[in-house]
């Protein structure tokens, strides 16, 4: 493997852990302080997109469409905070798991009555092509920009969490629930806000995958997997974990996907390499996720003692 | 035509599709042939109407392709005058769902209940494979406008199957002669880590003389390819030949240009992957791109100028080739039906007139080889933009790649 092909690689791995990360931020605040398992975020990951393709269909400016989405994602995932989930704080898990499984359906079936099975939505004319960033490294500027928007909102919930009155509730809610309760936190609007802002995070990775990806109804499921390892592996409730996690899953799928078979070509034989790298390949992730439990139960960096 | 028990251990119901077969080619064939005189000779007269079943996935991410079929089928019908071979047409769709097991409830139905003539529609093969075994078993032909797996054409082939289409390696091997042909020096192969990817591959490589630089399975849905694409920048081939169906072919080749790739090597797919559908969703990224297939929009034959003018003025868009299997099949039938004079029950009869397939093809000659899969032609066509600033599909030479191409699995077949 030449340096080129792994900064490339890495760029692509970068690029996947941010958009990961993106929605990973909500769901491990969510689950943190909440204590609620939400199936539907990848729901809302869904919506945004949808807002999204939607929006710049009109406006006509892709910029627009994107900026007008991620609102009103956020005002829906409050609507739903306030008038469904919260109902389901204090049940148990296995319940908060059924009825936000249900909503998934009633979302994706919503979904599609509206917009129909898919919408299309394409990057902007200008980031259409390759930038050459050195000599022989050409990259999409298109993903360019994701990792832009990625680092920043990163950086954006970073100051959110250490510098801001909201953000020391978080952490304060994070680590202790009942605590901070106590000492007089307005845990339920904290809920709502947590809330929304998850859900513009969502809808940022929605409309900024949304070109590169496909806007169709269920593409909501199959991330939302993968922002479970995540928050899995980085511990729950921390959004430093959060980062940390998805970079890690984004590049080890990145990696696992192109090295795991050139791997098996040299040891195994063809006949076997060929089905058993990409089968491989595949499973890293989770494979990651096992070893960081056997050696973490709790997580990279969890808030909960 | 069993009505009492006692007969089923001498001719039971299908119990496999393998099964079948054993039974038809060998100690059936007779049983077949004289039940079919009998009933020839009990029914002289000649049908009132065709009956039709047509399944075919309408509905779902998939359900483009189905519709395509199905519009040309009916486009068929109805230039026909609403008959097929002189006889009134009756045509029964049925929505598969892209679930194998519906599709089969409805060929069941089709078959026993409405007792149709004649089977046809199908998109995919595992759902085909699924219905298939309840047409042959009633001993009623399926013409296969789509479909045409490997096993039936070879071990597995049956006197009640069709392919009207092309045999599934075809495409794919007729891209690998295109390689070999402008002298590729190293190809990049892509497909998804299942059984049809591992087949395409293979259709490939065998016509395909180049050197092999990389076979690259990925996962079956995969939608991102950043890590597959930046390999390929690595590895520099010549030529990029993947099979990736539906929307992993709309995001690959979207993700390939946005990555510059376009400019260094050449993109080469198989016909249906380079389509008039996939053009419409990804758009001029497509520009440029050669593809394979045994028919084209501008393939120059009286037959297929009138089937895409009239499809067009039809349905306000271009065909693509799973529509124009749908129309050929239609055309087979009503020769068919029109060579045995409108008798449906002489099966035996009926297959020959099937077999000879006297119409005019809208890919132009071709005929039925001894597993009945066709022998034909196959082009090369390149996405390019025509008069009206459309971006179409077109033949780049009427010389096709392959010229009266069969299958490599006939020879398992033990139809003469």
């Amino acid at each position: 493997m030449t340096w080129i092909l792994f900064l490339e690689q890495s760029l692509n791995g970068l690029q996947f852990g941010l958009m990961l990360f993106l929605l990973a931020s909500g769901l491990t605040l969510v689950f943190g302080i909440m204590d609620m398992i939400n199936l539907a975020h990848g729901a809302l990951y869904m919506v945004g997109a949808f807002l999204a393709a939607w929006l710049v269909n009109i406006t006509q400016s892709f910029l627009w469409g994107v900026l007008l989405a991620v609102p009103l994602t956020a005002v829906f995932g409050m609507v739903l905070e306030s008038t469904l989930l919260r109902t389901l704080y204090r049940r148990d898990h296995m319940s908060q798991v059924l009825a936000t499984f249900a909503l998934i359906l009633i979302i994706n079936e919503a979904v599609r009555m509206i917009w129909g099975t898919d919408l299309a939505l394409s990057a902007p004319a200008a980031l259409s092509g390759p930038v050459e960033l050195l000599p022989g490294l050409m990259y999409p500027s298109y993903r360019l920009v994701i990792i832009g928007v990625g680092l920043a909102l990163a950086l954006f919930l970073y100051l959110v969490v250490t510098q801001t009155r909201m953000g020391a509730w978080v952490r304060a809610g994070a680590s202790n629930r009942d605590m901070a309760m106590a000492m007089g936190i307005n845990i339920q609007r904290l809920f709502t806000l947590v809330f929304g802002l998850g859900a513009a995070m969502c809808a940022v990775a929605g409309a900024m995958l949304g070109p590169l990806l496909a806007v169709q109804v269920g593409m909501g499921e199959s991330i939302l997997i993968l922002a479970f390892v995540v928050i899995v592996i980085g511990g729950i409730g921390s959004i430093w974990g959060a980062f940390v996690g998805s970079l890690l899953v984004g590049f080890v799928d990145t990696f696992g996907r192109t090295l795991l078979p050139h791997l098996f070509r040299e040891i195994f034989p063809p006949q076997v390499a060929a089905t058993a790298g990409p089968a491989a390949a595949s499973i890293m992730v989770y494979l990651l996720m096992a070893v960081v439990l056997f050696i973490r139960p709790q997580g990279l960096f969890s808030r909960k003692a | 035509m069993c009505v009492l028990r006692i007969c089923w251990p001498l001719w039971g119901w299908p119990r496999s599709f393998k099964g079948v077969i054993m039974r038809t080619t060998k100690s059936g064939r007779l049983l077949a042939l004289s039940l079919a005189s009998l009933l020839a000779a009990s029914m002289v007269q000649a049908a009132d109407k065709v009956k039709i079943g047509f399944v075919s996935t309408l509905s779902g991410p998939n359900g483009a392709l189905g519709a395509e079929i199905r519009d040309a089928f009916n486009l068929a019908v109805k230039l026909n005058g609403g008959r097929l071979g002189g006889l009134p047409a009756e045509v029964l769709i049925g929505d598969d769902q892209f679930k194998p097991d519906v599709g089969k409830q409805l060929f069941e139905r089709y078959v026993k209940r409405d007792k149709v003539d004649f089977m046809t529609g199908v998109v995919f093969s595992n759902i085909m494979l699924a219905g298939l075994p309840e047409a042959v078993g009633e001993k009623t032909f399926y013409l296969s406008p789509n479909a045409a797996p490997s096993p039936i054409a070879g071990k597995d082939c049956s006197p009640y199957f069709f392919a009207v289409s092309w045999p599934n390696d075809a495409y794919h091997e007729a891209a690998g002669q295109h390689a070999t042909n402008r002298g590729f020096k190293s190809a990049y192969l892509v497909a998804p880590n299942y059984q049809a990817g591992k087949d395409s591959l293979a259709g490939f490589k065998r016509f395909y003389k180049g050197k092999v630089a990389a076979e690259v399975y990925t996962k079956l849905g995969q939608l991102d390819y950043s890590a597959e694409l930046a390999e390929i920048r690595a590895a520099k081939p010549d030529v990029l030949y993947f099979f990736l169906p539906g929307g992993m072919g709309i995001n690959f080749i979207k993700q390939f240009v946005a990555a510059g790739l376009n400019k260094d090597t050449k993109m080469v797919l198989p016909g249906f992957g380079a389509d008039q559908d996939i053009i419409r969703s990804v758009g001029d990224e497509m520009l440029g791109i050669t593809d394979t297939a045994h028919w084209g929009l501008d393939l120059n034959n009286a037959a297929n100028k009138k089937f895409v003018a009239e499809f067009e003025k039809e349905y306000k868009r271009l065909p693509t080739v799973y529509a124009a299997q749908g129309y050929d099949t239609a055309l087979l039938i009503d020769a068919a039906v029109r060579g045995a004079k409108g008798n449906l029950e002489d099966k035996e009869a009926l297959r020959r007139h099937i077999k000879e397939a006297k119409f005019e093809s809208v890919r132009g000659a071709f005929k039925f080889n001894t597993n009945q899969y066709p022998i034909q032609n196959y082009y090369l066509r390149e996405v390019q933009k025509d008069a009206q600033g459309r971006l179409v599909n077109k033949i780049v030479s009427q010389t096709p790649v392959l010229a009266s191409h069969g299958d490599a699995y006939v020879q398992d077949c033990p139809m003469k």
